[in-house]
């Protein structure tokens, strides 16, 4: 997920609870009935969960660009050289690819 | 860190936070609701009066209750305890209070009803005070919500007297 992903998945979270709190306790109200205030309110959760949570593409739709390691060089930053690595693969060669 | 579960975590927090608002709104709402219950008791009759073996009186009745407590119920009740309580002043003590018969009342298509029957919980005095005592019947009921605060009140109906003699 990137930058701008995850401030849209915080911030639709953060509405889309907000609004279904608002429309299940007026409907529970309007209903005169507490449980389907919390069923409404339990559905949308779990609405904003299967939406927010996971790493959807649109949340990828602004990739970060890193710079090239030559053009890095240019600017003054050093680039290691990955080490070779031992036959012990226990540990991931980059975190980069994620996120 | 941005990852799955600190976003699992974000949304189960704030989730968990807005359910608390909404049961507060929801006790609140409660106040909207007059309510305006209405009670009878009759006492049909006085079915025996008997001093019993260690002195103390006990008299059985039989009693007419009918309520209509519908008013009572929002959308946030969760049930209605209502007992009976004969009241009464002896020498010893300045309020006597002895529960005669209660029920709970789960829900409002139950709220309104009578009922004819004997005193389910005995009427015993502590002593033999009970010859010609008057005495309050006062029914008393309890709100139970399904979230936020309990409250009780009561209606007292009075003019009871109970006879001279035993039988």
């Amino acid at each position: 997920m990137d930058w701008q992903g995850q401030k849209l998945s915080e911030m639709l979270m953060q509405i889309m609870l907000l609004v279904s709190a608002v429309v299940a306790f007026v409907a529970g109200y309007v209903m005169s009935s507490f449980k389907n205030m919390l069923i409404i309110y339990a559905a949308s959760v779990g609405i904003t969960l299967l939406t927010t949570v996971p790493d959807w593409p649109f949340f990828n739709r602004n990739p970060l660009q890193w710079l090239d390691p030559k053009e890095a060089e240019i600017h003054g930053v050093r680039v290691q050289k990955p080490k070779p690595q031992p036959q012990n693969t226990s540990k991931k060669p980059s975190k980069a690819s994620k996120k | 860190m941005h990852s799955f579960a600190y976003r699992a975590n974000a949304l189960f927090t704030f989730g968990v936070t807005i359910l608390a608002i909404m049961c507060v709104m929801a006790s609140l709402s409660d106040n909207l609701n007059t309510p305006s219950p209405q009670a009878e008791i009759e006492v049909l009759n006085i079915n025996w009066f008997q001093r019993q073996p260690n002195g103390n009186d006990e008299v059985s009745l039989t009693l007419n209750i009918s309520a209509d407590l519908q008013s009572l119920f929002t959308w946030n009740t969760k049930q209605v305890f209502i007992f009976v309580a004969a009241e009464y002043e002896s020498e010893k003590n300045a309020l006597n209070q002895v529960s005669l018969w209660d029920a709970i009342i789960p829900s409002k298509e139950h709220a309104m009803f009578w009922i004819h029957t004997a005193n389910k919980y005995s009427f015993v005095d502590q002593g033999s005070n009970l010859r010609g005592q008057e005495f309050n019947l006062t029914m008393h009921w309890h709100v139970m919500p399904k979230t936020g605060y309990m409250y009780a009140d009561k209606k007292v109906i009075s003019g009871f007297r109970l006879p001279e003699e035993y039988k």
